[in-house]
């Protein structure tokens, strides 16, 4: 069992004031997914529910007790690091049996627990080797493996990709997610990075100056943002925001346009532009657009759609997919 | 990062040390004031009582104070000189291309390795000695009248000595400042044109700026006590003219049994130190703030 | 990248270098030679090429018991190295993991404590071994010069403990460690070769202390130190023995300093200059 329950959870140090106040329910089996910039009080949150830190006032409730003054070892969480945290003087194997002997299981459980975790993980072959031996990829997967063995009620994961090269990332993520389907247990995932919240989460909670700004599944947040921020930080490339007439004449004081749902010609269109800077991906083709009377636009292009610099081209927004702000940021 | 039952038990920790370091700094140290203001001479136990700042201006008025602090100035500016040139000119060749590096390393680093008496006996007797010395040898082989440096030379040879023993230090610690010299900085001054003077002026010496003033301010607080040198080769002597303010010291307290006096010096030396440790602290406290 | 350096300039620094090195360390290569000569060869003049006795390094300890400063030397250089580690330990871990805005005033403090000059406390150390009968005893010394150290020590080891990620230690937390599991387990292992260079740092300090250990002792825990230092007073030549005495005191800790030079730097800079 998984659910984690938080209410009026509330954390500053000293005068600072890092998470005003927070309530969020997390159900078991879900994945849920902390997403914002750096400094939102992402990873604060889920060290509170980790126990690495305390709350200044609230609860924290894991599976309907009361856990917010209780050590982190009596959690039954397993966390997943940033820098993976691996002792470095220890093997794999027993990197991955810690957890077991620090609970005092007997030898042949640790044995056939930890055999089990790196059968699952593809790390058979390296039980022996110390930390250090072991590339980013690799090195992941063991710290995952020493979560795997606690058979926990929920995986805490701190920005685990962020140390990974981009080919890597893409690689661990359906590795995580593929766990995520196998084994159904509640994972919490903090990031800064939409693409990996967008692509792993059941439930996306984006924080903001440690507040909640929205909660919802992938396509939620994509397809109806409650706010400027969401918005813009949902979705890549990020949303045009256009404000000033082109708004007023939707009845709103900022209209935002994804580049996904801007038609483009080269002969007529609502707005007229000059074209800057193409980025030419192969598949797709993002262009960065001048526009008269209201200035930078991206809008995304099929891949074989062939404009040079300079060359003037039309945009016309999809109606149906154009969002809708008030003076305070507030979708309409 | 930590939880509150962390943070006490971290506290807990800490107190034995804080607290053995406290009572280490303030019973001795009180006692020293206190002393300084009594008439104590073990050599006449019967006379004691409050002297008021009769020892002070006893000991301050001695032409051997003086004597003393000149000599104290004398040793440490001659050494900090000397270690610190010489230093610059040794690591600047060890951080060269050389073959076999990790033993000339190992032979320039082995005098601070040997204690004081040791150091100072050997020069005495070895190299210094007027009859059998090394360097009484060579002159004789020159065609030169031998050196007698204890008695035509006291504190040079004490400086000598004492920089023997200390070049090492400022090497090392000049030279694992220099290794951390980005080499593409190097590079880059290259290309602009800079020959070897130019980069050793603007590049390499600005580089240096810390390491030598930790050098220095490390070196002072040493150097202001050197002691067991002076004790071996001259014992202060001939007349006052090795005798620096710490060994001014030990000899009104344990050669005249003149505890107050002896302690009105010292409050002297704890003073001089202190000013220097000022400077020192705030170099290395800078340094946790990086 | 390296430099392509020609091989004419690597041999005239090599030269150079080794010129300055051989210079440097030749008092104590001519200390050796001459212990291995018998006492007239050692002032018969400059030769390099001893005769071989061993005979003084016997007679060192026929005549004047050798072994006897030896081992007070171990017994107070080791005896203060470990109770300052056993001191130090805890509270620089609790500095390195569990900061405040204290912490640093107190390390800067604990610095100062070095800075006070032996001398200035000279007489009410003196007179309080007196009175306490520490006077001449190992306990006395080691306590002392424990005292001393201290404060390098910790500096030492909190600049070492600083260099071990806090996120493992969380780790070894979130895994269930207790305290003690957390110390006896992750942070003792991975603080050992720190803890070991902090330690023959410290021997070396404590083993060459020269003004207490000459002063606050005497015959019976005089160390090497004390012990080498008494050969100053003139009791005709015997130069061939005392250097076989004084190699005798410094060939561990020589050895010792070559294999820590390196951490040497760092604590004795207090870590501004590693």
């Amino acid at each position: 069992m998984g659910n984690i329950t938080l209410k009026n959870v509330h954390k500053a140090f000293g005068a600072t004031v890092i998470i005003p106040d927070i309530d969020l329910e997390i159900s078991d089996g879900e994945f849920v997914v902390f997403v914002g910039p750096s400094g939102c009080g992402k990873s604060t949150l889920l060290r509170l529910i980790a126990g690495l830190e305390d709350t200044t006032s609230g609860t924290i409730l894991i599976d309907g007790a009361d856990m917010t003054g209780e050590a982190p070892a009596k959690r039954g969480l397993a966390m997943v690091f940033q820098s993976y945290a691996l002792y470095p003087h220890m093997s794999v194997y027993n990197n991955i049996a810690f957890p077991l002997k620090m609970a005092k299981a007997d030898k042949e459980t640790i044995d056939a627990k930890v055999r089990a975790a790196a059968q699952t993980l593809n790390l058979t072959a390296y039980l022996e080797r110390r930390p250090g031996q072991l590339s980013g990829g690799q090195r992941q997967r063991v710290a995952i493996g020493r979560a795997i063995v606690r058979q926990p009620s929920a995986f805490l994961f701190d920005e685990p990709l962020s140390n990974l090269d981009a080919a890597l990332r893409g690689t661990m993520r359906l590795e995580i997610s593929e766990l995520h389907q196998q084994l159904k247990t509640t994972m919490i995932y903090v990031t800064h990075d939409q693409v990996e919240a967008m692509t792993m989460a059941d439930k996306i909670v984006v924080l903001n100056a440690g507040n909640i700004e929205q909660v919802g599944s992938p396509l939620d947040l994509y397809r109806s943002p409650r706010n400027l921020f969401v918005a813009g930080f949902i979705g890549s490339p990020r949303m045009n925001f256009v404000t000033g007439e082109e708004a007023a004449r939707h009845n709103a004081a900022t209209i935002g346009v994804r580049p996904e749902h801007i038609r483009l010609s080269t002969t007529e269109g609502a707005w007229k532009g000059v074209v800057g800077v193409a980025e030419h991906l192969g598949s797709d083709t993002f262009l960065h657009i001048q526009v008269e009377g209201i200035g930078q636009v991206t809008a995304r292009a099929d891949g074989e759609f062939t404009v040079h610099h300079g060359d003037a081209v039309w945009l016309t927004p999809e109606p149906t997919k154009i969002h809708r702000f008030d003076a305070d940021g507030n979708a309409i | 990062m930590a939880t509150r039952q962390t943070r006490t038990l971290a506290r807990l920790m800490m107190a034995p040390a804080v607290v053995l370091l406290l009572i280490w700094m303030i019973v001795p140290l009180s006692m020293t004031i206190w002393y300084s203001f009594q008439n104590y001479n073990m050599l006449n136990p019967a006379m004691r009582g409050f002297a008021g700042f009769f020892n002070y201006v006893y000991f301050y008025t001695d032409p051997a104070f003086y004597q003393a602090i000149i000599n104290t100035l004398f040793i440490v500016v001659g050494v900090l000189f000397i270690t610190i040139v010489g230093g610059i000119a040794l690591a600047l060749l060890l951080d060269q291309p050389i073959f076999g590096q990790g033993i000339v390393r190992i032979l320039v680093i082995s005098p601070f390795f040997v204690m004081p008496p040791v150091a100072a006996l050997i020069w005495k007797n070895m190299i210094m000695h007027p009859g059998y010395g090394v360097l009484a040898d060579v002159s004789r082989f020159l065609g030169l009248q031998p050196v007698d440096w204890f008695a035509q030379y006291p504190l040079t040879s004490v400086i000598i000595i004492v920089a023997w023993q200390w070049l090492p230090f400022a090497t090392l610690i000049l030279l694992t400042a220099l290794q951390s010299l980005d080499e593409e900085q190097k590079e880059a001054a290259e290309m602009d044109g800079a020959n070897f003077v130019n980069r050793f002026w603007y590049l390499t010496l600005p580089h240096l700026a810390r390491a030598i003033t930790v050098v220095i301010l490390i070196q002072t607080i040493f150097l202001l006590a050197v002691y067991a040198e002076i004790l071996v080769t001259t014992n202060g002597g001939p007349g006052y003219a090795t005798t620096n303010l710490a060994f001014l010291i030990y000899r009104t307290a344990l050669l005249s049994y003149d505890i107050g006096g002896a302690s009105a010096g010292g409050v002297i030396a704890v003073v001089l130190a202190n000013i220097v440790a000022i400077f020192l602290m705030r170099a290395v406290g800078r340094n946790l703030d990086r | 990248m390296a430099r392509a350096v020609s091989t004419r300039r690597k041999w005239i620094a090599t030269a150079a270098a080794w010129v300055v090195a051989l210079v440097i360390f030749f008092p104590i290569f001519y200390m050796v030679v001459t212990s291995l000569k018998t006492e007239p060869e050692a002032i018969a003049g400059i030769s390099l090429i001893p005769s071989g006795t061993f005979e003084n390094y016997v007679e060192v300890q026929t005549q004047r018991d050798y072994f006897k400063p030896f081992l007070n030397s171990v017994i107070i250089s080791l005896g203060s190295t470990l109770i300052a580690l056993l001191i130090a330990i805890p509270a620089a871990w609790s500095m390195a993991f569990s900061p405040t805005r204290r912490t640093k005033d107190i390390l800067m403090w604990m610095l100062s404590t070095k800075m006070m000059p032996a001398v200035g406390v000279l007489v009410p150390m003196f007179l309080i071994f007196r009175d306490t009968g520490l006077l001449d005893t190992r306990i006395g010394l080691t306590v002392v010069l424990t005292l001393i150290n201290l404060p390098i020590v910790v500096w030492m080891l909190y600049t070492y403990f600083r260099e071990i990620p806090g996120e493992i230690l969380e780790a070894a937390r979130m895994d269930g460690a207790t305290l003690m599991g957390e110390i006896v387990y992750v942070l003792t292992p991975m603080a050992v070769p720190g803890i070991a260079s902090t330690m023959l740092l410290n021997i070396i300090l404590a083993w060459n202390e020269a003004f207490w250990s000459i002063r606050l002792s005497a015959a019976n825990a005089a160390p090497l130190t004390a012990f080498i230092a008494s050969f100053s007073s003139p009791q005709g030549l015997f130069w061939a023995k005392l250097s076989a005495a004084s190699t005798l005191a410094i060939a561990p800790i020589l050895i010792m300093g070559w294999f820590s030079q390196r951490q040497l730097v760092r604590g004795l800079t207090f870590g501004a200059v590693k």
